[in-house]
């Protein structure tokens, strides 16, 4: 039995007279004050944030061109001028360290968001209409899972010339939206059993109502959840084909480029002022999500324990 | 029964199958027969109850009614009009005069949305009503089933189980339906508030002229509240009676078993005569097997036969009672 019904009815109404008359939350509110409480996520939340300004204003911080070479100040150690001191070819490393987190940022950033907008209509469609529908997407799913990810990249970027950041989203967009369709199509699955969907139908709503007003925000604890969870991954797979050369091309700054220079064994040893900084920017922002993400999870979905 | 003027609702030859698929190019092997060739018309403004076992057939039945399901055989005349075949934007319109309550006040009520929201939804696909109007509409429906108008900004999960079969029943009523299916609205509640809902639909049906099919699994419950109790087995109506009948002068072993089974304080005052006392044994057979014959043999105690070789027809034994058993057919 669900210990709920055994509140009795006579119950309610004093405790609803009792404390906090107008005190009514959502769902959504409830979880965002489960949320508060998890000390790890709030301050990931106050890591990220500030990690976000820091390089959104990186001109505020820096007036070095990050793309601006010197020749005449290639690998020099931290001075007042470059606090990070310089590259290969002279460009001041603090400055690409800013600018590089703005790029990292925005490739994972925008990398979820498309994934996120292929995994929810594919999903919506695959787990709402089922049968045919259904059975397309799926098998699409299949195809694209069943390509080996750093093949299927290192070929399409050893094919183009000109690699952008828009580019460079959009194949990781399409390459990894089968993870969150998945997951959104799983959960529609149970979603569509249950009575309040029958009971949207009964009063007549359309599809459209149906998916938009009881699936989707029944689904958003496990959408959003993954799609932090993804964001993370996406700013280690920009840094790690970075690193191997095969990312967004070097006079572009980002984090895995940067440390791509500590290839060479001389900077590893003699310079980790170089590439220190931007490994702590990857890790330290990575875990932020994650701890973000756990935390979204715990608080918008209770049922699921942590792990 | 067959007093078609005033039927709101007629069921005719209704057939559900759900196909069972299997092997590896998930072939249709068999079908799952939940409900099975069923018929009756509910007059207006009565109440007809339907009783019968968990897989009997009989949730599926009152889905098959409001279209929530396609009879696979068979015709629905909701108000005179065939809705068996209309597809889903033709029967749009008509969903405002038929709704349902579900058994499950926790599972069918949208946890993410206010009772507002809950509530004005159907005005919302249904109507073309301003803001302003559907929230005096809704605040109207709220009072009539015994809640507070500022409980309309709650969410489902602050209210107990009684609370929300109450929101549940103003969401099935606010576009004011003709019909409604109460799919067990009871069972999920405790006992002494039960007796409040059943109470609560009571009321609201002398009030708004509503006719309802009230399905349950025991006699007890639908005896408070049915002018008529159909009994289902198997995907089948095996008996239909007024109420005083049946429950006076049950025919059909089945049901004569059901009615013993209802716990009596006061034998003395008891309808049912103690020498009838039938004790069912075993279980539903499966619907995707049902036995040969009247589908009810395997454990009906006065099995002989004939039972096996024939499937019994409804007959009318009394007037407006008709059974389906072969020890009333000569």
């Amino acid at each position: 039995m669900n210990p709920n019904l055994q509140e009795s009815e006579a119950k309610m109404p004093d405790m609803n007279r009792g404390k906090g008359q107008n005190k009514s939350y959502s769902p959504f509110q409830l979880g965002i004050q489960r949320f508060m409480k998890n000390k790890m996520a709030v301050a990931s939340v106050i890591v990220l944030f500030l990690i976000v300004i820091v390089c959104v204003m990186a001109p505020v911080f820096t007036n070095i061109d990050p793309e601006e070479t010197n020749l005449l100040l290639i690998e020099k150690g931290p001075s007042d001028e470059h606090i990070l001191g310089t590259n290969g070819v002279g460009q001041d490393n603090f400055s690409r360290l800013l600018y590089g987190g703005r790029v990292s940022l925005i490739v994972g950033f925008s990398a979820m968001f498309f994934t996120l907008i292929i995994g929810v209509v594919l999903g919506s469609l695959a787990g709402y209409y089922g049968g045919k529908v259904d059975n397309l997407i799926m098998r699409a799913t299949d195809i694209v899972l069943m390509l080996p990810f750093l093949v299927l990249v290192l070929t399409i970027m050893a094919l183009i010339d000109k690699v952008t950041i828009g580019l460079f989203v959009t194949i990781i967009a399409l390459t990894s939206w089968p993870n969150l369709t998945r997951i959104i199509r799983g959960t529609y699955l149970s979603l569509r059993e249950q009575e309040f969907v029958l009971s949207a139908r009964a009063i007549g709503a359309t599809d459209f109502r149906i998916i938009f007003k009881h699936f989707i925000p029944n689904a958003i604890g496990p959408i959003v959840v993954n799609a932090t969870l993804m964001m993370a991954s996406y700013i280690i797979i920009e840094s790690g084909l970075s690193f191997i050369g095969f990312g967004i091309p070097k006079p572009t700054p980002t984090w895995g480029n940067m440390i791509s220079e500590a290839q060479n064994i001389r900077i590893l040893r003699n310079h980790p002022h170089a590439w220190i900084p931007p490994g702590l920017g990857i890790l330290v922002t990575v875990l932020s999500i994650n701890f973000i993400g756990d935390g979204l999870r715990d608080a918008f979905d209770p049922k699921s324990n942590r792990r | 029964m067959d007093a078609a003027n005033d039927a709101l609702v007629k069921v005719k030859n209704v057939k559900k199958y759900f196909p069972i698929k299997g092997g590896i190019l998930k072939r249709t092997i068999g079908h799952l027969k939940a409900v099975d060739d069923v018929s009756f018309s509910i007059m207006k403004g009565e109440t007809l109850g339907i009783v019968g076992e968990s897989g009997s057939g009989k949730s599926t039945l009152g889905r098959v009614m409001l279209r929530l399901l396609d009879p696979t055989e068979g015709s629905i005349y909701f108000n005179g009009t065939d809705i068996s075949h209309l597809n889903r934007r033709k029967i749009r319109p008509h969903r405002r005069d038929m709704q349902i309550v579900f058994q499950d006040p926790f599972a069918s009520l949208n946890s993410k949305m206010s009772v507002a929201e809950l509530i004005e939804e159907p005005l919302i696909v249904q109507s073309s009503l301003t803001k302003a109007e559907r929230k005096e509409q809704a605040i109207e429906i709220i009072e009539k089933v015994g809640l507070r108008a500022e409980d309309r900004l709650k969410y489902p999960h602050e209210f107990s189980g009684g609370q929300r079969q109450r929101i549940s029943i103003a969401r099935a009523l606010v576009t004011r339906p003709k019909f409604v299916i109460c799919d067990e609205p009871v069972s999920a509640l405790d006992v002494s508030i039960q007796a409040q809902v059943l109470n609560l639909m009571k009321d609201l049906q002398d009030e708004l002229g509503l006719t309802y099919l009230f399905i349950a699994h025991d006699l007890s419950v639908v005896k408070h509240i049915s002018n008529r109790v159909a009994v289902m087995y198997l995907g089948r109506i095996v008996e239909i009676a007024t109420k005083k009948s049946l429950y006076n002068n049950a025919y059909h072993p089945y049901t004569q078993a059901l009615l013993t089974s209802i716990p009596v304080i006061d034998h003395g005052q008891n309808d049912i005569p103690r020498k009838t006392k039938i004790k069912l044994t075993g279980d539903l057979p499966s619907p995707s097997d049902p036995p040969s014959g009247c589908t009810f043999r395997t454990r009906c105690p006065m099995a002989h036969e004939r039972c096996s070789l024939e499937r019994p027809e409804l007959i009318e034994k009394d007037a407006g009672h008709f059974v389906a058993c072969h020890l009333y057919t000569e």
